[in-house]
């Protein structure tokens, strides 16, 4: 068996579009596919957005991004829906297992479209 | 390496045991057993009629112990150590252990061994009882104690009419006072039994076909009866000791020292058999306590027995009845209110300082507090006392007083346990220490002792609410809330999170009926539900179409198969009787239920916790043995029930006959098929800690049974917690499955119809969610990998083929990560 998985070179600080911001349900995920790259985006309750890779690094699937959106002491989260360990939408940090996190990205709307940059 | 023999295997061996391998005992053991089954729980003997199994009551053998059956011994060797049993089997022993128990005593009047008569002891009695009640109509008890009482129920309970005879002028003369007694009777009377007191017996006459007839009274009076159950007291089976040279009580019993060691040093004698410090014991608690001491002992301890205490609290008839402590005293103070059959009496010093003991008739309310003051000074003033437990005074009991009297635990050990284990729940205490473990009396004490020892029981189900999910139902329901912006806005804080949206998600759909991808709705569910399938390791999904009974067509059969074949789909048949297809993408779930949603499928709600199958044997339409229609049931129950949003999943299954071959009793409710009807059983499961259900309601209309099935599902929606299933959530009702059986069949809070117009609302507003998803193009747009290339699958989900079929292959982070 061969996996192709491998990605692009990565080009620097490039915004890359990736949905309508009206695309998103509000505290909830999606994923977006950016130079190979599955990274998960969340838009938060009062608009905010936030995108972290989509791994789970607990169980190895790319699921993140179906998690439950909700807070922990007041800190944005989502929840793997794999085993519940939840994931500061903030910082990437596993809230379960600080040893643990996900890489973040940054997210930004231009004119009612979703960017990321993958740099 | 010792060879530990153990001559009877009941409660009292099966403690023994226990307890030495939980002290790590490194020898053999060996038991010989007279009965053909392995020890049961003879507490708990009269559930065995009304529904219980054998194997229910059957209490767990450990790994590695020889139990050998239907194995009388008749002989003990001391010289040579060892045992032999009357099929000539010999076995050696280093140490031997006597637990051979008592057998009931029968007084020697004329025709006490007719055919009808009997005694009340072990399963296999009862199953004589049970066959010779068949074509009787009057039974007759001869004693009316503790155990003749109980078995007096089981006549009743097995349609007879039902008499006591008891010597003594009034009934449990070793438990209650004369007017105790009198309370007692009237109960029982009002329940339709006849109750003889101060009457002996002269003889029991038999019919013409030989069998028992009568019984009739010294004074000439007679009784009919086919039936007759000697419940006179027991006698402690010594004879092997008494056979091999070991002393012996004067009115029997093996003498024991203190350490439960008979005159031979090798050998022990525990239980009912034994003669420790002049006493024989009956009840359970003394017993396990003489196993315990013994195991010690043969583990080197230093254990001692120093007599137990002899309290009692039980429910007989449906009439509580408890006594503790000395029956007598210097003063009493008696309450009595025969209107509403109600008697306590408590006894204490000369001073009036200090309790010596009480009664309790037709409300043991005080019995937990007051049990464990026994020889300390009252808290309170007696009358204050004679009305504590009932909401009148609040008892603090000592660190050394004994809590739970069957397994001698303390409150001290309790508080300690609590604290160190950090335990929070009853379950816990019970795990830890054994407590509330054997007849559950103490099981409202130890709720209190948590709740004293400052553990803050939190009912909050995370931090975002402080309610329960019984609570939050409440609130939904009452206040007429329809979001959880609502709901956590007004009362709750934060966003939620995993635990509480998808449990206020279960809430809403319960109450409110909708699709559960509707507006925000959506947000709440967890990735199975909002996707209506169920994620697999590898982030696909499994879908599983309902097949209402496991009944379905081989057009239907072959769909399956097209699609399965057509998506490259893994299928297995799941334990629901069911076909579960895995390994789709989110973007195929929609491609494929339109597929199965043409082709007259519907939603399974595998995903969900939710209604999942009613299984179903074949019935009576094929089986030569069944005698209703399990799979017409079964698919109507399915039918009435689908979509049905619950605090856990709920599974179901019908059985055509007695022979049970859908498993109904492992369900959440089970439905059997009697000669007359249908037999009721709910709280059972599978799983992790499996349970079997409990006999509900027997012998129903198929019209009652859904009612009762109606009130029952919709209570447990409202009451249970958050993923409780309903084994644990009738564990955990106070008072359980008699409370549970007052809600809903006798309808205690009037909430019934309320219940039930609850689930007819469910019923008349039930649609199929896939087909009504794949007929909005709004829901629809969620089923994609990725939003930003909607044609894209996900790259990282790969197959490898085991046995013909795909196999999810994980991607190694390495290669992920690039």
């Amino acid at each position: 068996m061969s996996v192709e998985l491998q990605a692009s070179p990565v080009s620097t600080d490039r915004w890359h579009p990736v949905c309508a911001y009206s695309d998103l349900i509000p505290e909830r995920g999606a994923c977006v596919l950016v130079e190979g790259r599955q990274i998960a985006v969340f838009r938060g309750f009062d608009g905010a957005l936030y995108a972290l890779g989509n791994r789970d690094p607990f169980s190895g699937a790319y699921v993140l991004s179906r998690g439950i959106v909700g807070t922990r002491a007041g800190e944005p989260m989502v929840a793997s829906p794999m085993h519940k360990q939840a994931f500061s939408l903030l910082t990437g940090e596993c809230l379960d297992d600080p040893s643990v996190s996900v890489p973040t990205y940054r997210i930004r709307v231009t004119d009612g479209v979703v960017e990321v940059s993958i740099a | 390496m010792t060879r530990l023999v153990v001559v009877g295997h009941g409660p009292t061996a099966y403690r023994l045991i226990e307890t030495l391998y939980a002290k790590g005992f490194g020898g053999s053991v060996t038991v010989l057993g007279e009965e053909p089954r392995p020890a049961y729980d003879r507490v708990a003997l009269t559930s065995y009629l009304s529904g219980k199994s054998a194997e229910d009551l059957t209490y767990p053998v450990p790994e590695g112990v020889v139990l050998r059956l239907g194995a009388k011994v008749t002989g003990i060797d001391r010289e040579a150590r060892t045992v032999t049993a009357a099929d000539g089997h010999t076995e050696p022993y280093d140490v031997l252990v006597l637990a051979t128990g008592s057998s009931p005593f029968v007084p020697p009047v004329p025709g006490k061994d007719l055919p009808g008569c009997f005694v009340y002891r072990t399963i296999d009695d009862l199953d004589a009882i049970a066959a010779a009640a068949e074509g009787a109509s009057s039974g007759v008890v001869i004693g009316g104690g503790l155990l003749g009482l109980e078995a007096a129920d089981a006549l009743r309970g097995l349609g007879l009419v039902t008499h006591v005879v008891e010597m003594s002028p009034w009934l449990m003369p070793r438990q209650v006072d004369e007017g105790g007694g009198s309370i007692l009777k009237n109960h029982i009377e009002a329940l339709g039994l006849a109750v003889h007191t101060g009457a002996g017996v002269k003889s029991i006459e038999p019919g013409e076909d030989g069998r028992v007839a009568r019984l009739v009274k010294p004074d000439g009076a007679e009784i009919e009866a086919q039936v007759v159950v000697f419940s006179a007291g027991v006698r402690p089976r010594d004879e092997l000791a008494r056979a091999s040279g070991l002393p012996v009580g004067e009115r029997g019993g093996i003498v024991v020292d203190e350490g439960m060691r008979t005159a031979d040093p090798a050998i022990y004698a525990v239980g009912e058999c034994a003669l420790a410090g002049g006493m024989v014991y009956g009840l359970v608690g003394p017993c396990f306590t003489q196993a315990e001491v013994a195991a010690d002992r043969i583990m080197g301890g230093d254990a001692v027995f120093t007599g137990a205490d002899m309290s009692t609290k039980l429910k007989l008839l449906g009439v509580e009845v408890a006594s503790f402590g000395a029956l007598d005293g210097a003063l009493d103070v008696t309450f009595m209110d025969p209107v509403g059959g109600v008697y306590k009496k408590l006894f204490v010093s000369d001073d009036a300082r200090t309790l010596l003991g009480g009664i309790c008739v037709g409300d043991a309310g005080p019995y937990n507090s007051l049990r464990p003051l026994v020889g300390r000074e009252l808290p309170a003033s007696p009358t204050e006392l004679l009305f504590a437990g009932t909401g009148g005074v609040d008892v603090d009991l000592p660190d050394d007083a004994q809590v739970c009297s069957c397994n001698n635990v303390t409150k001290g050990q309790i508080c300690e346990a609590i604290a160190s284990e950090g335990l929070t729940d009853v379950a816990g205490i019970k795990k830890c220490t054994r407590a509330g473990t054997t007849c559950g009396s103490c099981v409202p004490m130890l709720k209190q002792i948590l709740v004293k020892s400052g553990v803050e029981v939190s009912k909050a189900m995370c931090e975002h609410f402080a309610y329960s999910r019984a609570e939050l139902f409440d609130i939904v329901r009452v206040r007429g809330i329809g979001t959880f912006s609502q709901l956590i806005a007004e009362h709750g804080t934060g966003r939620g999170c995993d635990v509480c949206k998808p449990a206020v998600a279960s809430i809403l759909a319960s109450l409110n009926g909708g699709h559960i991808l509707d507006g925000e709705q959506a947000a709440l569910q967890d990735t199975n539900d909002h996707f209506l399938a169920n994620i697999q390791k590898n982030g696909t999904y499994s879908v599983v179409p309902r097949v209402p009974g496991g009944e379905i067509t081989p057009e239907k059969l072959i769909v399956i198969g097209e699609v399965a074949r057509d998506f490259g789909l893994y299928t297995k048949i799941t334990g629901g009787q069911r076909i579960d297809l895995f390994g789709a993408r989110v973007e195929q779930l929609p491609q494929i239920w339109k597929r199965l949603v043409d082709a007259g499928f519907e939603s399974g709600h595998a995903y969900g916790k939710a209604l999942r199958t009613v299984k179903s044997c074949v019935g009576s339409t094929w089986c030569r043995y069944g005698v209703q229609d399990s799979v017409g049931l079964a698919i109507a129950l399915e039918l009435r029930y689908r979509g049905l949003r619950s605090p856990h999943k709920l599974k179901s299954a019908v059985s055509g006959c007695a022979r049970e071959c859908a498993e109904a009793r492992s369900k959440d409710f089970g439905i059997i098929a009697t000669e007359q009807g249908w037999n009721l059983y709910v709280g059972g499961n599978g799983g992790f800690k499996p349970r079997h259900a409990e006999l509900l309601a027997a012998d129903l209309s198929t019209d009652d049974l859904i009612k009762i099935i109606d009130r029952f599902l919709m209570f447990y929606i409202r009451t249970a917690d958050r993923l409780q299933r309903t084994a644990a959530w009738i564990e955990n009702l106070e008072g359980g499955l008699d409370y549970l059986r007052q809600v809903i069949i006798d309808d205690s809070l009037g909430i019934c119809a309320e219940l039930e117009a609850q689930m007819e609302r469910h019923v008349a507003g039930y649609f199929d969610e896939w087909r009504a998803t794949i007929e909005d193009p709004e829901k629809l747009r969620r089923f994609v990998s990725f939003v930003n290339a909607p044609g894209t699958p996900d790259p990282s989900i790969a197959f490898e083929t085991e046995r013909d079929q795909i196999k999810p292959v994980l991607i190694p982070l390495e290669v992920a990560r690039s």
